[in-house]
This record gives C-alpha cells, structure tokens and sequence, in this order.
C-alpha cells in the first residue's frame, strides 16, 4: 500500500492558526473574532499582525456570532473560534437564524471538538456538532485530519462564499498530508487503493484508518482509504464509485454515532448503491475525563477498532 | 428633500392602513406593535436616515437598519414598500406560499431593504454592532440604526451585546427600545419586570435618549437627530421609545390582546374608518 510519512506531529488547531496568519496577509477583509480563547485557537498571530481586524468578544458566544453575521454586511469575512461546544451547541440558533437562514458568509471555525479534547470531560468534549450544523440548510461542513490539511481548509473557506463550520481539534496528531495539496471543498481524498473493503474516515480517524489499512494488508485484507474532509456537500461520487468496487463499507469519525459522517454515507449508500456498513464511532453517549489516547481506545475509536469493523463487515457482504 | 410633517402624518395614516390590510388578509401577524411603531420607522425612513437609493447588501455610503424584533413585519414590509424597495401591490403576498414577505423578515427570498432574518428575539443588536463595526473598518462615516422590543430585553444576548457596545466604543450605532411595557402574555412587569432600562443602559455606559411621546412626528424628529448628534463621541447611543402598542386604532391601544392578534372584516372595517386617507394607492 501506498506509504504515508508523518513529518512531524502537531495539532490540528495550529493549523488553523498558521491558515488565519496567513489568511492576515493575503485577504484584507478576513476578520477574527474570539470569546476568550485566543491561546487555544491559536489567533496570537493574527491579533498581533492585524489587531483593527481581530474582535475580542469576551464570553458571550451567542454575541460573537450575531456581531460576525453583521460584519459580513459591507464585504468582511469573519472566521469566529472557540471550541466546538460553544461554537455549535451554545450558539444553535444564532447560527440558523442570523448565520445559515441569512446566508452570511461567516466561518465559524470550532477546536478541541470530540474527546481528544481530554481532561476537561463531557462539558466540553462535544460529539453531536457535525449533526448539528450539517442539518442547516445551505452550511458547508468539513472535518480536516492534521495540520497541514487543516492550514490549508482554512485558507480555502476564505475564498468560498457561504456559511462554514471547520472542525478541528487540541492533541498533537501525525501530520501526513502534503503541505503542497490543494483542499478542495466537498471533494474526497483517496489515500489508498483497494479492493476488499472501503474504510471511510474524517478528522482524527483517517490516521487511524491509514494505520488499519497497513494492518489489514498484512493480514491480506485490501482496504481502500477516503479521507472526507467535508461532510457537508458530500463527496457522493467518489463514496459510490469506491463502494461498486469493494462491495461494503467502515465508516469512522469522532462524533457520535448518531448524525455524524456514518449516517451521511448511509442515506447515500441506501439511495444509490447498497453494500453492508459498520460504524466507527461513539456510540451515544458522552465523553469523560481522561487522557485523549485513553479516551480514543475507551470509546473505540482507534485503528484496532477499525480493523475489527472491517472483519465483521467482509463477512457481511 | 424631505418630506414635511404633514407627508410624514399623511404617510403614517397609509402604512397603517397597510398594516391592518395585511394582517387582516391572512388572519395573522403582529398589528399592535407594528401600529405602536408607526411613526418611528416613517420618519426613521423618511427623515432621519441617509440612504443610496436602490438597495445593496453591504450598504457601503448609507445608513442602515436593522429590526430585531422581527414580528413587526408589518410595519417594516409596508415603510420599505413606501420607500421605494419593492413595489407597494407585493405587501398583498404577506405570509402568503411563495412570498418574499415572511412572517417573520428574512433574506433568504431577497426582498429589497431586508438584511438579516429575525424573529428569534433578541440577535439584532449583535448584528449591528457587526455592521457598526464593518463600518468602521470600511471608513464608512454613515450609521447604523437598531430597533428591539421592550419584551425582547429579557433575551439574554441583548445583554451580551450592550456590554460589548460599549466596551468597545461603538459610536456609530443608535439603537432604539420601543417601550411599550407589554409583552406576549402581558405588560412587561407582569411577565418580568425589567426596572428601569435607562438606568440599565446608562449603568452599561450607553448614551441615553429619551422620546417620551414615540408615536409624535415631531418628537420622533427631535429625540432621533438629538441621538445622531451624541454619535461618533466614543459611546453607543440608546434610544427609549415611550410608545403605545396598538396605537391609532382605539380597541387596540392600552391593552397586549392584539400583540399577535388579526382583526376580523367588523373590526379592519372599523380600524380603516379611523385611519382614513383621501391619498391612498390602494394594493
């Protein structure tokens, strides 16, 4: 199979925060705006380059999202960021009325989502976001998988006119994605050729498929890999074509079973083209405290538990 | 050049004809603070507001506005017809299938003059502190007005945003409470007495307007260019609005029963007759 290198291990919210520093010198009508988290969403840079443009809103989500709908009215691009709780949750219906209804070109960019989060338990480690902000009509949603990818959606959404929710995350992760590829919105990325199954993973995940793929190979298993990093339009075509050649599907995502990345691919295989499918994912509960990597084994959401998925999805077929 | 005191009064007398037409037409709707509100978005419209004709989005080089409370569509579909931003015969479509005239305002069918959906109480003033805020960074000098309810005060959000206002010396925007003290399911003491809003404002560091008769033209006039003269000083601007829910037709003032209420044929036909205009464009 095809060998992907991690260059250096980070975390996903770092390249948030290298995208808006970069977004800071490019685009001159991007605008940040944060609710006390500028630390944790790595916005040091950009407040410090372009203070007149970056908005301190203090503690008050529901605010930051009213004042970034209407810094859209006269041509701004505001990327708000706290964590995924308070970015979706919080904030449901600031966003469906005065971002996603109104048709606001607002980018609500969201860290420390799922239970890599950690330490800080349930209160914080949201799992039902992508559910939540994929069910508003006319919202893009995209899950990036490591720095690299997640600097480059950044950069990206500032040239794409809409609401947006990116997801990202707090642990230090492989990094693997070539800092020269190109992110395209709603486009899959095919990791990995293969023939016996496809394995279909966003976000933290698709490391952990990669890892299972190359463990599946040794046991003679051909896994074919798709990293969807946008949930929201979906890929379909390349979800159909890689599931006509396989025969049956593992989906994996750190989020809750129940409205996450699963389900969207399930409405496409059930509309489309049938194959048997296994779920990587929580499975409708909340979090806990703990360590990210205790968290991830805890809840089964790592390449093991993806490789017994794919076992059990064969014999489906 | 501006219309006179006599145009405004005559116009006020069209729009709430207009109103009652509406909600009539479709029994349902927000007549009593739309009737309340009346004189203020007229001459709002009409008077005091600097506006490009046409309509963009982004509003560059004009002032803009922005309703909060969202239920008082009616009273804001019939001034933007009025003023020119789609043609009077539309407000015939109100809450109808296929309408860009909402229950609630929204952009989502692109009428002319709306720029944010509201209805969902209590997100309007966020978003033109947004917009004030665009403004600036835009080296656009033109202002931003805000319209909320007195009721609408008790959504938590509002307070997010009168602290932040001023905190971060939005001088740029004026944002008007119509206090008419009722609510829903009652007055607004009943429901949740709120104090005094003054002394709330002026304690969160706004500037305070008084318009003690907000369904008089010429106070209107005076409380709204008092209020644009306190802007750019380095504070918000509030504006409280003493109205009367209902205002103009006499079974509907001093009570909240026509809040969300649409009269019958019997009462549109005895709300006209005291709203009677020799003018009217009839849709």
């Amino acid at each position: 199979m095809k060998k992907y290198t991690n260059t250096g291990s980070k975390d996903t919210r770092s390249g948030f925060g290298a995208g808006m520093t970069e977004l800071g010198q490019k685009n001159e009508n991007v605008v940040a705006l944060c609710a006390d988290l500028i630390g944790s969403l790595k916005f040091d840079d950009f407040k410090k380059n372009h203070p007149e443009r970056f908005f301190q809103i203090g503690i008050a989500e529901a605010n930051m999202i009213g004042i970034a709908a209407g810094l859209t009215i006269g041509g701004k691009i505001p990327f708000t960021g706290t964590f995924a709780n308070f970015s979706t949750g919080r904030v449901y219906d600031q966003i469906r009325q005065s971002v996603a209804y109104s048709d606001k070109n607002v980018k609500i960019c969201a860290s420390h989502a799922g239970l890599t989060l950690g330490e800080d338990g349930a209160t914080h480690q949201i799992l039902e976001d992508i559910g939540l902000m994929k069910m508003l009509p006319g919202m893009t949603v995209i899950n990036t998988c490591d720095y690299n990818q997640t600097k480059a959606a950044t950069i990206a959404l500032a040239n794409h006119h809409g609401p947006a929710y990116l997801r990202f995350g707090r642990p230090v992760v492989p990094n693997f994605t070539p800092a020269d590829e190109p992110f395209v919105i709603g486009k899959a990325i095919l990791l990995n050729e293969g023939t016996d199954v496809t394995i279909i993973a966003t976000g933290h995940l698709v490391w952990e498929a990669l890892v299972a793929a190359e463990a599946l190979e040794a046991k003679g298993i051909s896994a074919e890999v798709i990293n969807i990093h946008t949930i929201k339009p979906l890929d379909e075509e390349a979800i159909l074509k890689s599931v006509k050649k396989t025969g049956c599907v593992v989906t994996a995502e750190e989020h809750n079973i129940i409205g996450g990345l699963g389900e969207s691919i399930s409405r496409t295989l059930i509309q489309n083209y049938l194959v048997p499918q296994e779920f990587v994912a929580v499975n409708d509960s909340f979090g806990e405290s703990g360590t990210p990597e205790q968290l991830m084994e805890k809840y089964g959401l790592t390449s093991n538990a993806i490789i017994e998925k794919v076992e059990k999805v064969i014999k489906r077929k | 050049m501006k219309p006179n005191t006599q145009q405004l009064s005559n116009l006020t007398i069209q729009v709430r004809r207009d109103i009652l037409r509406m909600v009539h037409a479709v029994s349902s709707g927000h007549p009593g603070g739309s009737l309340g509100c009346t004189e203020f978005l007229v001459v709002l419209y009409q008077n005091i507001m600097e506006r490009k004709p046409g309509f963009d989005m982004d509003g560059i080089g004009e002032d803009i506005f922005f309703l909060s409370n969202g239920h008082i569509s009616p009273v804001f579909y019939s001034v933007l017809a009025r003023s020119g931003y789609f043609p009077v015969s539309e407000l015939a479509t109100f809450r109808k299938l296929n309408t860009r005239l909402q229950g609630h305002p929204t952009t989502h069918e692109g009428l002319p003059g709306v720029r944010m959906a509201s209805g969902s109480l209590g997100q309007g003033l966020s978003v033109a502190i947004g917009a004030a805020q665009a403004k600036k960074l835009n080296h656009d000098n033109h202002l931003v007005f805000a319209l909320l309810g007195d009721g609408e005060l008790q959504e938590g959000q509002n307070w997010e945003a009168i602290m932040y206002a001023s905190a971060k010396k939005v001088d740029n925007l004026i944002a008007t409470i119509d206090l008419n003290g009722k609510q829903i399911d009652g007055t607004t003491d009943e429901v949740l007495a709120m104090g005094s809003v003054k002394a709330k404002f002026e304690a969160f560091d706004w500037e305070v307007v008084e318009i003690k008769e907000g369904n008089n033209i010429e106070a209107i006039i005076a409380g709204m260019n008092e209020a644009k003269s306190k802007t750019g000083k380095g504070k918000p601007v509030c504006v409280l609005l003493h109205t009367e829910m209902g205002h103009g037709v006499d079974f509907m003032m001093y009570t909240h029963a026509w809040h969300g209420k649409a009269p019958n044929d019997d009462q549109l036909a005895a709300a006209l007759a005291q709203n009677y205009s020799e003018d009217e464009v009839d849709y």
